[in-house]
């Protein structure tokens, strides 16, 4: 079975996001600021890894050349992760760890993947829809934990409240990428198989809005910049991300344990 | 919290897990308030499906019962076996007893 080019991608991308998110979470495991807080990281981290096997299984089904979601995952190089450039960038901001740029992060990257999952939950495309509808809920728990910790921090000191301001204006320029359209994803869209991510945008406003005007942050104005990770041209950062990820399968490759 | 400690409040957590049984303390954690104690609770104590519905409680609520008046409260019922239901046969329908 090999499908429309097109189809292939858009799970691609959706599998990248969750994997390469998933991956920069865990690196918070062991060194999370609190010890509920790193349990709560890990298993936000676990629950997009495990969407991403479910979504790179679908898209190496859908390719038809026997490639299983670990040779997706372990086996590809840079130019052909399709994760938005948001998801790759470190936790913080050089060596540093940053609890306010990783709590950022997943409120913005969250809040429009609680409203894309809701909507590809009705994809014609029956594997994704039930993907979608599992991940609907996961989704909802990891925009609780990021919205609650918006507020808080936000609204918390004024050392906090500056970091998260400052977090907020250093991501908010890759969320344009969320919206520019293109090829790939108009035809899915038209093929009812996924979604126009744009007409989510009010949505994702609303949202957004809401939780930053609990948390007394004050919405970045929109940007020129576009980052164009979707696209397979990525930040200087995903080329270590992947070296870490992959080595081990790398070195051993079929290994199983 | 006027606590000028910088340590979070601590909570107690409460798991039910299944309907129709009671809450159960399953242990405690530190959270800045309430709604976090919650959210926090659910990745501590519930990442392998062991509850249905969760209660915190802050621990400074909680009046105990002091170990040294264990005494006190509890030996004079050591030897006060007519209060204990041992006559009675249990149907294998109840459980949980």
């Amino acid at each position: 079975m090999t499908a429309d080019p097109a189809h292939i991608d858009y799970v691609t991308r959706l599998g990248d996001n969750a994997l390469v998110l998933g991956q920069r979470l865990a690196e918070w495991c062991g060194h999370g600021p609190v010890l509920e807080e790193d349990l709560a990281l890990t298993n936000i981290a676990l629950d997009l890894i495990g969407q991403a096997r479910l979504l790179l299984a679908h898209a190496g089904a859908l390719e038809g050349r026997g490639r299983n979601e670990d040779e997706l995952a372990f086996q590809r190089d840079e130019p052909d992760f399709r994760n938005w450039t948001l998801m790759e960038l470190p936790n913080g901001v050089g060596k540093h760890d940053d609890y306010a740029i990783t709590i950022t992060r997943n409120f913005l990257a969250g809040a429009l993947h609680k409203l894309l999952w809701q909507a590809l939950s009705q994809s014609s495309d029956p594997e994704l829809a039930a993907i979608a509808a599992r991940a609907t809920k996961e989704a909802g728990a990891h925009w609780r934990h990021a919205s609650e910790w918006m507020v808080r921090l936000g609204d918390g000191t004024e050392l906090s409240h500056q970091r998260m301001q400052a977090a907020l204006d250093r991501l908010w320029p890759y969320t344009e990428e969320f919206w520019t359209p293109d090829p790939i994803e108009k035809a899915v869209a038209a093929a009812g198989i996924g979604v126009a991510t744009a007409s989510l945008r009010p949505a994702w406003d609303a949202t957004v809005d809401e939780v930053l005007a609990r948390a007394t942050l004050v919405r970045p104005r929109a940007s020129e910049f576009r980052s164009t990770g979707k696209l397979g041209s990525h930040s200087e950062h995903l080329g270590f991300l992947l070296a870490e990820m992959q080595s081990l399968a790398r070195q051993h490759p079929g290994a199983s344990w | 919290m006027s606590d000028k400690s910088t340590q979070w409040p601590l909570w107690e957590v409460f798991l039910r897990s299944k309907q129709g049984l009671d809450h159960r303390h399953c242990g405690s954690l530190h959270a800045v308030d309430a709604a976090m104690a919650l959210q926090m609770a659910r990745d501590v104590y519930t990442r392998r499906m062991e509850g249905v519905s969760i209660w915190v409680v802050p621990s400074a609520a909680i009046t105990a019962s002091a170990p040294e008046d264990k005494a006190i409260d509890f030996d004079p019922m050591a030897d006060k076996i007519y209060r204990h239901p041992t006559f009675y046969r249990l149907p294998d329908e109840v459980d949980h007893m």
